[in-house]
């Protein structure tokens, strides 16, 4: 029905960004909105009474550390990237990856440390809302660990180099943007618990 | 811009030479990426939701215009829903109204007006070749088929679907013991709805980044038809709102089935403490309405702009107010999101905060009555084709407009206390909301009709099913208001034994009537589509004699739209019946410097420049031919 149609010309991109690009920034802004959501609901609630009060688990401290020091190989290794110097790419990558598993251990430790004060998932909301906002970062994190570890096999097989940088530069903003929303959620808790 | 367009021979422009198109059944009709097949695929399971959520409202109507009667024969049907005295189950009622809500709103209006038009329209009216990442548009209506099949397989669970109102509200929706209705059926609407936001969320990414990033050479924002403006904002809001509904979700999933008490707190059932303590049911409110009043707009924004186009087609003048257009759609995008509160006002909240919502609220009413003002200005001396499409649409601006004026009763915080929760509120939101973006689908379904499948529908049944709907919509809604002023409550299974309203049995014998009728009258237009899909008029080129790029392509095109080169963009899209002109419409494609007789001065200026550009292009254009 429909006929074989032959193509001579070029798509005419009228800005420059790459369109997975920006698709990501957008896909950004749900996550962005997501939090948003809950954070305000945290202090709707809050501000409701009935709030059990708690301390944070130290180990925030510590994993809001790793994450920061993830973003610092990242960059590191992006920039490496930029020069062709693959040992370094590499090398940032693996250490980035290394570090977000880390990171994701340090939050389980939180969540072992939050039992032990008796802050339950199941009980008064001021609890359940760590649980959650911790719960659903770290699932969007594993996935940025997942899109690191795809960079880093395609970084063996040569495909990350200065002339082709768009995976690579978007598990960059990816993994920045995951460790500004941990920070985000952290000072957040700091301020409101 | 030489430079510019050299520049670009990366990326995208492989991925078309790449794969060879070898189509087989299952890469062209089922796992198609071509924007044009997922327009259709929307359609089609859009249409089947439509005869499902049409049905069912059939099915709720007998039961309130004719409480008496007995609904043995419906047995085959619905069996056990059916009791001893052939009366319908009272909580299969509440399934009933619960489904029929959380269908047409989702699953047809914005599913099927929103993912059909926006994917089979942005690419064919920008002038591009696909949807910026074809896979993901694939995957955006695999996720909405397999929401679909969720949703679908809980209409027939022994419990029954979902009964707690299509806003689900907690508590009565996250305990199960509270109704039959919110056991498993509940739980396949989350995970349905899940899967329906995943949908969303990737058809609207996809809209947004190929209409930032694809347009074709000289479209610009300003050029763009009021369709893709619409799409585009529509997807906006979409991507900001369905978030929030996710978040909204996934705590009361977790009340549901995990025992939190996000949404819970002290709460007896059955003689029974319940252990949740601290919870608040006000906070789901203002989750779920955060997207629920944006999806009013994301179900109205489509509608309005095949509107905008249809009129200014069959009107054969330029729409009036362009920049008004995207400036008033621009205002309700914002307002949309700072007037949710407004379905809460007997929610008790506090007072003060009603009258900041209700003050937001009232000024929506100023760019949709900029929209409804340009509409009938457009209208007014045109050389008016009515075509069912232009009749479809002038019944949305009715219906626009009759729905729209009780918004403003509605959005008084004082006046709301004895409306809430009446038939006057479902009277307002069925015509200005339901039937107004109804119309709108059915206005683009008859308009792109000859694009979609390269056939024309049939006219003359076209008006009839126009007629008949058009007035049936009327009967049926609009003795609602009377009623609802009355004070007769929504959602009520039986209404007879109360004083109030037992006296309203003939109105509501008319209304279901009228119900089944307009219902009827539907099966006009199945007829009609699935008919001059395969055996209606071919269709020319440009059956509509219509300025926009989607008639410059062959009448069935193929993955990729144009053979050859796209083309480039010279002028807006409504010079319709131009002074001076020979035809009474310039396609955009037609440059300024060929029709010195009917530009105006600025124009007549613009004509050097564009002598220049298109000559830097030619250079261009010899570059490429000699590098493949």
């Amino acid at each position: 029905m429909e006929k074989e149609l032959k193509y001579i010309d070029i798509v005419e991109q009228p800005i420059s960004m790459h369109p997975k690009k920006f698709a990501l920034w957008l896909f950004l802004v749900t996550v962005v909105m997501i939090f948003a959501a809950l954070t305000s609901a945290y202090i709707v609630r809050q501000s409701e009474g009935n709030w059990l009060e708690y301390e944070l688990p130290e180990i925030f401290w510590v994993t809001s550390g790793i994450v920061l020091l993830s973003s610092v190989t990242l960059q590191w290794s992006y920039v490496s990237a930029k020069k062709d110097n693959f040992v370094s790419l590499r090398l940032g990558m693996l250490l980035t990856v290394l570090l977000g598993i880390a990171f994701l251990v340090g939050q389980w430790y939180s969540w072992i440390a939050l039992v032990d004060r008796d802050v339950f998932f199941v009980g008064n909301p001021a609890g359940s809302f760590l649980y959650v906002f911790t719960g659903l970062h770290a699932l969007h994190l594993i996935s940025g660990v997942i899109f690191l570890i795809i960079v880093l096999i395609s970084t063996f097989r040569l495909k990350v180099h200065s002339k082709s940088l768009n995976t690579m530069e978007m598990a960059t903003t990816y993994w920045h943007f995951l460790g500004g929303l941990w920070l985000y959620l952290f000072m957040f808790l700091l301020l409101n618990h | 811009m030489a430079t510019a367009s050299v520049a670009h021979h990366d990326g995208a422009v492989h991925d078309h030479h790449d794969h060879e198109h070898h189509d087989n059944f299952i890469t062209k009709y089922i796992f198609s990426t071509d924007h044009k097949m997922i327009g259709k695929q929307f359609l089609v399971t859009g249409i089947f939701w439509a005869i499902i959520g049409g049905f069912l409202s059939i099915l709720f109507r007998l039961q309130l215009g004719f409480p008496e009667m007995n609904l043995e024969f419906l047995r085959p049907l619905l069996g056990g829903w059916i009791d001893e005295g052939g009366k319908l189950d009272p909580t299969f009622y509440l399934a009933l109204v619960t489904m029929h809500g959380t269908i047409m709103v989702f699953f047809v209006l914005t599913a099927g007006l929103s993912g059909t038009f926006s994917n089979f329209l942005i690419p064919l009216q920008i002038g591009a070749r696909d949807m910026a990442s074809g896979f993901m548009n694939m995957l955006s209506y695999w996720f909405f088929f397999l929401s679909s099949v969720i949703m679908f397989i809980s209409l027939f669970i022994k419990t029954g679907p979902a009964g707690g109102g299509w806003v689900v509200y907690p508590p009565l929706s996250a305990l199960e013991q509270a109704i039959p209705g919110s056991g498993l059926g509940m739980t396949l609407w989350l995970v349905a709805m899940t899967f329906f936001i995943a949908s969303s969320l990737l058809g609207g990414i996809n809209y947004i980044t190929t209409v930032i990033n694809l347009r074709t050479k000289g479209m610009s924002f300003s050029r763009l038809p009021l369709t893709i403006w619409a799409f585009f904002l529509t997807a906006v809001i979409g991507l900001l709102s369905f978030p929030v509904l996710f978040a909204a979700a996934l705590l009361l999933v977790f009340d549901r089935s995990f025992g939190t008490s996000f949404y819970l707190s002290d709460i007896y059932v059955a003689g029974e403490a319940l252990p949740n303590t601290g919870g608040s049911p006000v906070l789901y409110q203002h989750l779920f309405w955060f997207l629920g009043h944006p999806e009013v707009y994301i179900v109205l924004l489509p509608a309005l702009g095949i509107t905008s186009e249809v009129i200014a087609t069959n009107s054969r003048k330029p729409i009036f107010g362009y920049k008004a257009m995207v400036v008033s759609m621009l205002g309700i995008t914002i307002l949309s999101f700072i007037v949710w509160a407004h379905h809460m006002f007997v929610s008790g909240m506090n007072p003060f905060l009603g009258s900041i919502f209700m003050f937001l609220t009232l000024i929506i009413a100023v760019p949709s009555a900029v929209k409804v003002f340009n509409y009938l200005t457009t209208l007014w001396r045109g050389n008016l084709i009515f075509t069912p499409a232009m009749l479809f649409s002038i019944g949305l601006v009715s219906f626009f407009i009759s729905g729209g004026l009780t918004g403003i009763f509605l959005g008084n915080s004082a006046i709301d206390i004895q409306l809430h929760d009446t038939y006057f509120v479902v009277a307002h939101f069925h015509l200005v909301m339901g039937s107004a973006s109804f119309f709108g689908l059915l206005a683009g379904v008859y308009h792109w009709f000859p694009k979609m499948f390269g056939r024309m529908l049939d006219a003359r049944l076209g008006y009839i099913h126009f007629w008949l709907t058009f007035v049936g919509v009327y009967m049926v809604f609009f003795p609602m208001h009377y009623i609802g002023i009355a004070g007769f409550p929504r959602r009520y299974y039986s209404w007879t034994n109360f004083e109030f309203s037992n006296m309203y049995t003939d109105l509501n014998m008319f209304v279901s009537v009228a119900a089944i009728i307009t219902f009827a009258a539907q099966f006009i237009f199945l007829f009609n589509f699935f008919y001059s899909m395969y055996r209606g008029r071919k269709a020319t080129q440009n059956p509509w004699r219509s300025t926009t790029l989607e008639w410059t392509t062959p009448i069935e095109p193929g993955h990729g739209n144009w053979p050859g080169e796209i083309p480039t963009v010279y002028r807006w899209p409504y010079d319709y019946s131009k002074p001076g002109a020979a035809e009474d419409f310039i396609p955009q494609t037609v440059p300024l410097s060929q029709t010195p007789e009917s530009n105006l001065p600025h124009e007549q200026e613009l004509v050097k420049l564009e002598l220049e550009i298109m000559k830097d292009e030619a250079e261009v254009l010899v570059a490429n031919e000699s590098k493949h």
